[in-house]
């Protein structure tokens, strides 16, 4: 019995791991990645399962190699990986190739869904709603963003490493069935919806070019001259000034001409149109591959330049 | 400006550093990192909308892959630094948010080269079994992140106050202005992205019936996360694509797709 659970990992060895899988990309190199990372993660568990030199040399070896994955779905591989190190430890035949060969095998497709879901969608609409609290003052902006981000993603680390430890190499089969790929477009739905609300909303464009100006008749106006006179005079009366609202009320214009903006025929159009159409038209670039930084300094030329001109505003 | 206040800011720029590589805990996000310079150097409000501000900019800011986004740490230490503390306008600090976020992602780039030093580093205590060389090989790499920040974070604080709110008055009011203006029109990188990423066919009639609500004005964010909720979970339910086997999924959920996981295991 004590034999066998020399090379058992105990849950406080997989809390271990778990914390220390939030390292994983400290030190992140254009080489090899996440590989010192991983190794990093795995040395609770290469400590309790090797103990000599030789065997924790091999261990650390293996677990160099190369690996890059989403940040946070490396721990169901984690959790995979310390099921095939137990194993292997026990004096099973598994190796090098096939520890190399699962985390290879996993880590493509777990990434696929990590980044919708995490940075396509959860963060960009938890922060959106957080800035919009901050955006009106409000302190619970930053704390919703900071416990709600780290409670999901804490739990999510945890759990996935745990079904990952648990079902060993059945886990792939799981993942790549049917639950990921809900996952992963259940949350694009919520994404793609959010984002039609967010770019209206949230993208602010501005025409203020004139694009026609009418003088108003004097008979649709309303008398400013004749109430300042009677102010002057102290003979304003309150049914004066009632009659003023009135004929603002029906429509009697307040400026002596009717000013008509760029802006205000496109609202007319749709409310919106010129954010989306931004929109899209970066999408369109990114899809050319011009990189984010080329679009936004494009912009700031434009912004300028529309600017100077009186275009934008 | 004490000296207290000093090694605060250099202390949340270093965390800032640090996550930026990390992406876990997300103290290099502008929402958090603007509002703790804001409060450490007394200044909460200004840091809290700064924050909220950059945070819509920055929304799209992600690394995928290899490949590195435009760096939400330095964007908002440094702005964040010069709005609380030398006097910037909100609207200015946006403008210098983008050069910052550009010159952090060129300083990621050289510590990430750098780090290919320290695997090697690595590989060579691993021969000895050494996992105690290991472990501080890898946190030294974090260090050299959190200095990223935290020294050009230092600079800023080095240069004469003087000099810096001589330079910013400097700038032309057409510069700012249209600065202003290119601010307001960034976001819709940062969305771009996002939708870059996840948009198949299928999606953008999500995209559009959002693009239609959203002018609704009396239906909020959360309103909106419900329906969007609502939405996922019944396409979930009715697309063929999934239908074949058990179907239903998530019925049970209640409202987050990582729930969903959750009850499944």
């Amino acid at each position: 019995m004590d034999e066998k659970n020399k090379f058992k990992l105990s849950k406080s060895d997989r809390l271990k791991v778990f914390w220390r899988s939030q390292f994983l990309q400290a030190s992140w190199n254009f080489e090899r990645m996440q590989n010192v990372g991983w190794a990093y993660s795995m040395i609770p568990a290469l400590k309790k399962l090797y103990t000599s030199k030789e065997d924790r040399s091999l261990a650390l070896k293996r677990h160099l190699e190369f690996f890059n994955t989403h940040p946070y779905l490396a721990a169901p591989v984690l959790g995979v990986t310390l099921t095939l190190e137990e194993e292997k430890a026990a004096g099973e035949d598994i190796d090098n190739a096939a520890i190399q060969g699962v985390k290879i095998g996993m880590m493509g497709p777990l990434a696929g869904v990590g980044d919708p879901v995490f940075w396509g969608t959860l963060r960009p609409v938890l922060g959106a709603f957080a800035a919009s609290l901050a955006l009106s003052e409000s302190w619970l902006g930053p704390i919703i963003f900071f416990l709600g981000w780290n409670i999901i993603r804490m739990a999510f680390l945890w759990y996935s490493q745990e079904l990952g430890y648990v079902q060993g190499g059945n886990i792939t089969q799981n993942l790549s069935g049917g639950l990921m790929q809900k996952l992963t477009q259940g949350a694009s739905v919520l994404g793609m919806f959010i984002m039609g609300v967010l770019v209206p909303r949230w993208t602010s464009m501005n025409f203020p070019m004139v694009i026609s100006r009418i003088e108003n008749a004097e008979t649709d106006m309303i008398d400013f001259a004749a109430i300042s006179e009677a102010a002057n005079e102290g003979v304003l009366s309150g049914d004066m000034l009632r009659n003023v609202v009135a004929d603002i009320q029906a429509g009697m214009a307040i400026q002596p001409e009717e000013v008509t903006t760029l802006q205000n025929t496109l609202d007319q159009l749709l409310p919106g149109v010129a954010p989306l159409l931004l929109t899209l038209f970066c999408v369109w670039l990114l899809r050319k591959k011009i990189s984010p930084i080329t679009i936004i300094a494009g912009i700031f030329v434009v912004g300028v330049i529309g600017y100077v001109l009186g275009i934008l505003g | 400006m004490n000296i207290f206040v000093i090694i605060l800011v250099l202390l949340v720029a270093f965390l800032a550093g640090m996550e930026g590589i990390l992406d876990q805990f997300q103290f290099h996000q502008p929402i958090i990192a603007c509002t703790l310079i804001g409060i450490v150097t007394g200044n909460p409000i200004q840091g809290l909308l700064l924050g909220g501000t950059l945070q819509l900019i920055a929304l799209g800011w992600m690394n995928i892959g290899a490949a590195v986004a435009p760096d939400a740490a330095l964007a908002s230490i440094a702005s964040a630094i010069l709005v609380t503390l030398r006097g910037a306008d909100v609207s200015e600090g946006i403008a210098l948010a983008i050069p910052l976020a550009i010159a952090g992602q060129v300083l990621t780039i050289f510590v990430r080269t750098l780090t290919v030093g320290i695997a090697h580093a690595a590989d060579g205590k691993a021969k000895e079994g050494s996992f105690r060389a290991v472990e501080l090989l890898h946190l030294g790499a974090l260090m050299l992140q959190g200095l990223r920040i935290a020294i050009p974070a230092g600079i800023i604080l080095a240069v004469p106050a003087e000099l810096v709110t001589d330079g910013l008055n400097a700038i032309p009011e057409w510069l700012t202005g249209g600065l202003a203006v290119a601010g307001g029109m960034i976001v819709a990188v940062g969305y771009a992205m996002v939708i870059n990423m996840m948009a198949t066919p299928k999606l953008w009639v999500f995209f559009a019936l959002g693009f239609a609500l959203s002018a609704v004005g009396e239906l909020n964010l959360i309103a909106m996360g419900i329906i969007g909720v609502v939405l996922a979970l019944l396409y979930l339910q009715f697309s063929p694509d999934f239908n074949q086997g058990g179907g239903g999924g998530g019925s049970s959920s209640g409202g987050d797709p990582l729930d969903d996981i959750l009850n499944d295991y």
